[in-house]
């Protein structure tokens, strides 16, 4: 197995952690990590195809990720502010 | 747009435009309301009529509308849409002179006289329907258009009503929209011919075609009152009176038997049919039909249920007639269309004034009723006579075809049906013309005494009267160029001869 | 001129949600506006393809592999029309339905935010660009769940929005995957390159899942009913009409060009028993529904069962192309009747205050417009003639009956009657137990004519669906996908 494939597989365990973990937790702010985690693993999967294409490194997957990384960080935060208005609510 | 094409859409929109402008009328407006509702009716009186001397001139009134690829809708008259179409359209008027006096003071007018124009645009579309998919169209359309009238009281009774028919209904369309796209899918665009577009058709699988036949009769029968599709029509006697008369006499059930002669002709082709064999149990079920219809119309005391269970039985004569080879047959079912339109509706506006003017709703309440309302129970002694089949009122002509028809085509166990069918309905009308005639009065209604000018409001007398005494013309002068009888004779020639 | 039309479609809702951010003021007006440009960019594009055919735009002269393409066909520009058509209607309503509250605020940019993120979605090629547009499209989406500050909203939008992510994430998963082992992404490139493997497999199957999810297909529906259920009326609509026929035609668009005809039977029958389970399903849910707006939003479940019914019609050779037009016409009529009834529904939740089935009766009869516009809505979700409805339940059925699906016949015919059900549950409403004048019930709110009548016209555009088919048809072939 090669440091690529490698890599890849860390990648999709995360996903798999953070899907459990969104599935499985209660709390509002466990559930949002899980899915800050399944984000994280999917960027990983598309940051080791970046190597695999040859030599110099694919810029594609790394704008793909940085796209990723800044919806993740909407997301979360709006996340967070719906479970701050849950949380008031009650 | 020519004005052949123009025309039948012109008809069309007499009470279509009429019935979308009444809805949004205030109740109060009267005089609006009734002046819309008769010209509305009026206006396509004379279109029809106009048509109807087009044709008789040669020419060909056709309306297409492309709906999807391969698929159009078709308004096209020949002699079989003009029968339907011009007892619809008369039938229409005085029912609409009915129903304005009926409901004088009831609340919702404008919305049930929106739903009633919707109703009489969807009839006349089924009437001039030329090919299935525009007769599916309009076909469902009727069954949406009536829903509203039958619930218009909303009472506990109506709403029951309301979701049974619709049940009925919408089970009987759905079976009806897959014989449609299947027939499509199998043999090409559906267009109505004298002989039967399938006639020549060798190259489809005749057990197929059975199949399609079977549904298309099952999605027709429904609304047919064939048995035992008829349950949804005697829970539906909880509408006003004029609804009943129109569903019973003009729109529902003429649609049905309509669409199944339509299916039978214009579709499969009489001796095509026969040939496949499909034509005998379609006999049979009518032949039940018959004679169910008339039995259980004995044991009902409430009259309008006992007239609902009269009409199972006597629109099957007209699927009856239908089903067997010949023209004489043919001739016979075709004909009591119109007759059975006729003397039915004179019975229901007959039973509406009993109910309004006096509060009777059963037969047992209608000793001596005679003296009381003479012209009304006239009118109705009359139809009642012509549903036993006595001459010379115009039921004894269909009867006395079916009769010849059945003897022309070997099949003598039929007489036997109608006579049972006649000594029945002898049996369940009689009774009621000697309590009014000859009986004293009993009844509770005797205090309701007070009288004007006429018996009853005028509206209410005259359209009983009127459809009485056609039904006796058409009797009298069945011979005569332009009655129903002749117009009979034209559609079974065109549909025997090659 | 391609481009230009195209850019409308997007530039134009993007510039009014920035401008309604920055200064809240003549909110409907520019709304309105912006959806009048969008309608006029797919008109623009309709009248392009005609004269030249479908083609394909890379943004910025870039094209693939680096580049992010456009592809304009007939399916496109009647997804395009579709946006602006109900969303022209919705927004009017909006307009006196908000009225200027506090909501109404927040209301306008979310909605012209969703638009862009709509128009974007369908005119794109490229697989990345999609998950940013789903992204764009699912969060405005939950924002706008959010809007009426109630507690059940807030836990329908929670529960709506980790939905969401997972379901985009899955989708990123495997467009991961997919880039992984072919460098590209751009459809039209891939479609000429892709080789049937395990990868390809599961990248599929993974972005299956996650669409299926953003779909609400059976039995991923479970976050539908609350979400659609419990926001304001035009929210409802909008997410009904128009945001669950985002992801689908991403599916649509990846079975098209991406998924192998060596694909196994077995997958489109599941897809197509899963359909079937919807559409039982969810009527069966709306027939015992408490809340008239829950009612419709499990129509909504019942009816997206319909567009997975394809799947299994798609295999059937020359039907094929009869089972597509059904489809897509069941998009645009599903769009243009559930909008109407989730705003009519509106309307008699706003006059009585509350939506619950067993007193609404009173405000039924009161509001007899809003009544009318459900019912022909309702007309068109049972397939009745005359409606737009109807002509794609005829299509589908022409489909199946053609290729033997008789299975697929049952399903369908069962949904209809099924339909009525409910449908006719909710008409029942305005015939009641009258004397002389309706009872006087609680006191009702006065509903803005705007809003009543915005529901007619929705209503009556798919009627019109149903007798002016041929147009949109002719729209539809040019550039038809076919898979292969």
């Amino acid at each position: 197995m090669t440091v690529t494939d490698f890599y890849a597989l860390v990648g999709v365990a995360l996903f798999v952690m953070g899907l459990s973990a969104l599935i499985l937790r209660k709390r509002d702010l466990q559930r949002i990590l899980g899915l800050n985690i399944m984000g994280t693993g999917v960027f990983m999967v598309l940051v080791t195809s970046a190597l695999g294409q040859g030599q110099p490194a694919d810029p594609v997957p790394h704008a793909m990720v940085l796209t990723g990384i800044v919806v993740a960080v909407s997301a979360t935060a709006f996340a967070l502010a719906l479970s701050l208005a849950r949380e008031r609510h009650k | 747009m020519t004005w052949s094409a123009a025309l039948p859409l012109l008809i069309l929109a007499s009470s279509l435009v009429t019935g979308l402008v009444i809805f949004f009328l205030k109740e109060q407006s009267v005089l609006l309301r009734t002046v819309l509702n008769l010209s509305g009716a009026g206006v396509k009186l004379i279109l029809v009529g106009i048509l109807m001397w087009g044709v008789y001139q040669g020419q060909t009134f056709e309306a297409r509308l492309p709906l999807l690829p391969n698929i159009e809708l078709v308004l096209h008259a020949d002699a079989l849409s003009l029968l339907f179409v011009s007892l619809s359209t008369v039938l229409w008027f005085v029912t609409t002179v009915y129903a304005i006096g009926y409901l004088e003071h009831s609340p919702h007018r404008s919305r049930f006289f929106g739903f009633f124009s919707l109703c009489v645009t969807a009839t006349v579309g089924i009437a001039l329907a030329g090919n299935l998919i525009t007769f599916l169209i309009f076909y469902e359309l009727l069954t949406l258009a009536t829903y509203p009238l039958l619930m218009h009281r909303g009472t506990a009774d109506s709403r029951r009503a309301g979701r049974i028919y619709l049940t009925y209904t919408l089970a009987g369309g759905a079976l009806l929209l897959v014989g449609v796209v299947w027939l499509k899918a199998l043999a090409g665009p559906l267009d109505f011919t004298a002989t039967g577009i399938l006639a020549g058709r060798t190259d489809l699988n005749p057990d197929t075609l059975r199949w399609i036949f079977l549904l298309l009769i099952a999605g027709f029968g429904v609304k047919a009152a064939l048995v035992p599709l008829h349950g949804w029509l005697p829970i539906s006697m909880a509408a006003p009176a004029p609804v009943s008369a129109l569903l019973h006499a003009v729109a529902v059930v003429k649609a049905g038997a309509f669409g199944i002669t339509r299916v039978v002709y214009d579709v499969f082709g009489v001796e095509f049919a026969a040939s496949l064999g499909v034509l005998m149990p379609l006999t049979i079920a009518a032949s039940i039909t018959i004679v169910y219809g008339s039995v259980r119309a004995l044991s009902q005391d409430k009259l309008k249920p006992r007239l609902a269970y009269s009409t199972i039985s006597q629109v099957s004569y007209i699927i009856l007639g239908t089903t067997i080879v010949g023209p004489v047959a043919t001739i016979g079912g075709i004909v009591h269309l119109v007759h059975q339109g006729l003397m039915k509706i004179t019975l229901f506006f007959c039973a509406g004034n009993l109910a309004e003017t006096l509060g009777i709703h059963r037969v047992s309440e209608m000793n001596g009723v005679g003296r009381r309302l003479p012209k009304t129970m006239a009118a109705f002694t009359v139809a009642a006579l012509g549903m036993i089949g006595v001459p010379p009122v115009a039921g004894f002509i269909s009867k006395w075809y079916l009769g010849a028809g059945a003897l022309d085509a070997n099949m003598p166990w039929i007489l036997v049906i109608l006579a049972v069918s006649s000594a029945l309905n002898a049996a369940y009308f009689l009774p009621i013309l000697y309590r009014a005639w000859f009986m004293p009065a009993t009844g509770a209604w005797q205090e309701r005494l007070e009288r004007g000018r006429f018996e009853t409001h005028w509206m209410l007398l005259m359209p009983p009267l009127v459809t009485a005494a056609l039904a006796l013309l058409y009797g009298l002068f069945a011979n005569m160029d332009g009655s129903p009888l002749a117009w009979a004779r034209l559609i079974a020639e065109r549909e025997y001869l090659r | 001129m391609t481009l230009w039309w195209s850019t409308l479609c997007v530039a134009a809702p993007l510039l009014a949600a920035v401008l309604l951010f920055i200064r809240p003021k003549w909110m409907a007006g520019i709304a309105l506006v912006a959806v009048t440009l969008v309608l006029v960019g797919a008109l623009g594009l309709a009248s392009v393809l005609h004269d030249s055919g479908p083609q394909f735009i890379a943004i910025g002269g870039w094209g693939a592999p680096l580049g992010i393409g456009w592809r304009i066909d007939g399916l496109t520009v009647t997804m395009l029309l579709m946006a602006g058509i109900v969303g022209w209607p919705v927004t009017l309503y909006a307009h006196g339905y908000f009225g200027g509250a506090a909501a109404g605020r927040h209301f306008w940019p979310l909605w012209m935010l969703l638009l862009t993120a709509l128009c974007s979605l369908f005119l794109s090629n490229d697989l990345f660009n999609w998950y940013v547009t789903l992204e764009l499209l699912g969060l405005s989406a939950v924002a706008l769940v959010t809007l009426s500050g109630k507690k059940a909203a807030l836990d329908a939008a929670q529960r709506y929005l980790y939905t969401g992510l997972v379901g985009s994430l899955f989708y990123l998963m495997g467009v991961a995957l997919i880039y992984n082992d072919y460098g590209v992404l751009d459809l039209a490139v891939l479609r000429e390159v892709t080789e049937p493997s395990l990868a390809l497999w599961v990248a599929l199957g993974l972005m299956a899942f996650g669409l299926l999810v953003k779909s609400a297909l059976f039995p991923l529906h479970f976050w539908l009913p609350a979400a659609h259920g419990s926001a304001p009326a035009p929210v409802s609509a909008i997410l009904s009409a128009l945001v669950v026929k985002g992801a689908f035609y991403i599916l649509l668009r990846l079975w098209f060009d991406l998924v192998p005809a060596t694909l196994p039977d077995a997958v489109s029958l599941i897809l197509g028993g899963l359909g079937a389970g919807a559409i039982i399903w969810g009527s069966l849910q709306a027939i015992r529904a408490t809340r008239l707006k829950m009612l419709v939003a499990y129509s909504t479940v019942a009816q997206l069962g319909y567009l997975a019914l394809f799947f299994p019609l798609s295999e059937s050779g020359q039907w094929g192309d009869a089972a597509l037009t059904g489809l897509v016409y069941f998009m645009f009529a599903h769009g243009c009747a559930k909008g109407a009834m989730f705003l009519a529904a509106g309307n008699l939740q706003r006059a009585a205050g509350h939506d619950d089935l067993v007193s609404l009766a009173p405000t039924a009869q009161a509001l007899p417009v809003s009544m009318f516009a459900f019912a022909i809505g309702g007309v068109s979700i049972m397939g009745l003639p005359p409606s737009g409805g109807f002509i794609a339940k005829w299509s589908l059925l022409n489909a199946a009956i053609g290729s033997g699906g008789w299975i697929w016949v049952a399903v369908m015919i069962a949904g209809g009657l099924l339909s009525a059900g409910y449908i006719f549950r909710v008409l029942s409403l305005s015939f009641s137990e009258s004397g002389d004048e309706p009872e006087p019930g609680p006191e009702l709110v006065p509903v803005a004519k705007s809003s009543e009548w915005a529901s007619l016209l929705l209503a009556s555009i798919a009627l019109l669906l149903g007798l002016n088919a041929l147009p949109m048809l002719d729209l539809l072939s040019i550039g038809l996908p076919r898979a292969g």
